[in-house]
């Protein structure tokens, strides 16, 4: 199944087993079903909980919120993650204060989905991953849709705890095959949960056990399959080994997981598809880098897109966003 | 509508259920909302007792409110209060006016300049002070503080704008809920600055959600008087998105409570939003020792204190009585508030 399929499907069973879920977004409603076509048939079915919004993303985030303190789990979709910014007030004036401000008094459950990323050529305001300027606010969870992670269970555990959730979805997992759980095997990997009790999943995929690894690479998104082909094809044409691991929440972090690989292969690459600079792989470079002072034997790596405008034209646009060539380039270095 | 909303109400009752009303055919909406330990009951030197003439109550609640402030103030003035507040002297009628007609299924969503609407709603000065003075005892322990206030059916937040598709997210809740409650927001002429509000206005009209805009343009936002920051008329902003607006240039609560409850029945009857602009003054500084407006034009505004313009309704004798009630449950407020 693919991913867009599957995200549907959880939306469906979401609305199907929790009559206070309620979709809100642009354009969401049939015959359109929203802009990525990920929400197609609910409003055919859940009219009343499934509604087409005006272009207003502030408000329709600021009426979830309102919704989510009266008991209801809103789901909004941001047509496209650049439009997060007109949002932004919202969630961290609002929606991620709320509980804790009032001191537990309320909660404030709402859940935004985003379509985000680039490598479409949909320039500079339609292809940005702006989660980096979201993981850094209190009380909010950031959550990165994969195709490893079985999105249904994600959106149920979501469903059940109280937090804010910003769940971005790279809008380039859509058409790709989601990984079968039943099938431990990934392509050549093995594929374990490895995260800490309690905490949303991470997963390890690798091809060895971890301690003949050259380094461990963390990453989110679609850039975990494209970081999962690079260490494949690296496997089979060099004998290079490396252990993925794929958190599903990228904020707060669950730092046991990372810390127990990189402390057996003693390196680490981040990979990201945001800009360069004051980003998620910068955190845990600072992290990491501190728990484990002294028992690295390659600086930290980060491999992240150009701190520049991304371009429409198709050669200019692969120059500014990360690629597999990048990524192989911080693993052979690594290796060396 | 009854006279006096509180007569059929026991002696002694939580703030949640200050105004009377029969909750047996409403579903609590908020059922995410932990009860706040720190309900209290409310002194009824301030809000009333059970069966107080109307005209008394109403003034009672805003000499209530008056000097709740004016204690705040003065301990901001003695070093004992930390961080900022903003005074509603002036602007009381709007509070108790609006307040007087909502239940406590209904919500309140408020801004900055919170503390009439919270006094009028719930009651709790003794929560309200302690938030203030930052005690664990405070409504929020301490973390809000003066303009970031909850209680069950009550919120406030210092964004400007930002609280109104809130309160139409709850007016959503309880259009969906199938009741008739509404969701009540205050606003000041500051915020209609604010491009969010018109997103929400677009929105509320759209679904056609109970959702009630109070407007108090007291002329000034902040330090900004109306004439360089306020095109066009209030009345036409919501106009133009189809909302029923509803005018009033006064400082009198029973003219603000009068039409207040003809728009909140109308609103319970039909559903849909609605707008009340209540033309006012704020008397006080917006926060602290920060009023550079004319002060002739202040000191005019002062004849029309609601205190004054609805105090000779009532007694001499009676008016006294009153105040001394209020001065001294006030006293003992913050004697009880700054006890360690």
């Amino acid at each position: 199944m693919i991913f867009a399929r599957a995200l549907r499907h959880s939306l469906r069973y979401a609305l199907e087993t929790n009559d206070r879920v309620i979709l809100l977004g642009e354009d969401i409603a049939d015959p359109y079903g929203g802009a990525f076509k990920i929400t197609q048939g609910l409003s055919t079915d859940f009219p009343e909980r499934v509604r087409t919004t005006p272009i207003s993303e502030a408000a329709i985030t600021g009426i979830a919120s309102g919704l989510a303190l009266a008991g209801y789990r809103p789901i909004v979709e941001i047509m496209f993650g650049d439009f997060l910014g007109l949002c932004f007030d919202q969630i961290i004036n609002h929606i991620s204060k709320y509980e804790a401000m009032y001191n537990g008094g309320v909660t404030c459950p709402v859940i935004i989905r985003s379509p985000s990323g680039g490598g479409r050529g949909y320039g500079p305001t339609h292809s940005q991953s702006l989660e980096k300027h979201f993981i850094g606010i209190p009380h909010l969870r950031t959550v990165a849709a994969s195709l490893y992670h079985d999105t249904r269970q994600v959106f149920d555990a979501l469903l059940k705890q109280t937090s804010p959730v910003l769940y971005v979805e790279h809008k380039l997992l859509y058409p790709l095959h989601v990984f079968d759980r039943d099938d431990k095997r990934l392509g050549i990997a093995t594929v374990n949960y490895v995260g800490s009790p309690g905490e949303m999943p991470t997963l390890s995929i690798d091809l060895v056990p971890r301690e003949q690894s050259v380094a461990t690479v963390v990453a989110y998104g679609y850039q975990a399959e494209v970081a999962r082909r690079v260490i494949e094809r690296l496997a089979l044409e060099s004998e290079l080994f490396a252990e993925l691991l794929v958190p599903a929440q990228i904020a707060p972090l669950d730092w046991k997981p990372i810390e127990e690989s990189v402390a057996a292969t003693g390196a680490l690459v981040v990979v990201e598809e945001g800009t360069a600079r004051w980003s998620w792989g910068s955190e845990i470079a600072a992290e990491i880098g501190s728990r484990l002072f002294g028992s690295l034997r390659h600086p930290i790596t980060l491999v992240s897109s150009r701190a520049d405008v991304i371009p429409s034209s198709r050669e200019l646009e692969a120059e500014v966003l990360i690629s597999e060539d990048r990524i192989e380039q911080a693993l052979r270095a690594v290796a060396r | 509508m009854e006279d006096n909303v509180l007569r059929k109400q026991p002696a002694r009752m939580p703030t949640e259920v200050l105004h009377e009303v029969d909750t047996s055919s409403h579903t609590p909406t908020f059922s995410q909302e932990r009860s706040i330990a720190s309900i209290r009951q409310p002194d009824e030197r301030l809000v009333g007792d059970v069966g107080e003439p109307l005209n008394e109550r109403l003034y009672r609640r805003m000499r209530f409110i008056r000097g709740f402030e004016e204690e705040i103030l003065a301990l901001f003035d003695s070093g004992l209060l930390n961080g900022t507040t903003h005074a509603c002297i002036g602007q009381e009628a709007d509070a108790v006016g609006v307040v007087e007609h909502l239940r406590p299924t209904d919500h309140v969503f408020s801004n900055h300049r919170c503390h009439g609407h919270f006094l009028a709603r719930t009651g709790d000065a003794f929560g309200l002070l302690s938030e203030i003075l930052g005690k664990p005892s405070g409504v929020c322990g301490g973390i809000g503080g003066s303009q970031h206030i909850s209680a069950p059916g009550f919120k406030s937040n210092g964004i400007l704008g930002g609280t109104v598709p809130a309160a139409a997210g709850i007016a959503l809740a309880n259009q969906l809920a199938g009741g008739d409650d509404l969701s009540v927001v205050f606003v000041g002429d500051g915020m209609l600055g604010e491009g969010i509000v018109y997103e929400t206005l677009n929105i509320a009209s759209l679904w056609h959600l109970p959702l009630l805009v109070v407007v108090e343009n007291n002329g000034w936002a902040q330090s900004t008087p109306s004439s360089l920051h306020l095109a066009g008329a209030i009345s036409s902003r919501f106009a133009a998105f189809g909302i029923a607006v509803d005018e009033v240039d006064t400082t009198d609560v029973l003219v603000i409570r009068k039409l207040a409850g003809e728009i909140t029945e109308r609103q319970r009857q039909q559903g849909g939003p609605a707008a009340l602009v209540i033309h006012t003054y704020r008397l006080c500084h917006h926060s602290r020792n920060d009023d550079n407006r004319p002060r002739d034009e202040v000191l005019q505004r002062w004849k029309l204190d609601p205190l004054r313009v609805h105090g000779e309704r009532l007694t001499d004798a009676r008016r006294d009585h009153i105040d001394l009630e209020v001065d001294s449950a006030l006293r003992d407020l913050v004697a009880q508030g700054l006890r360690p």
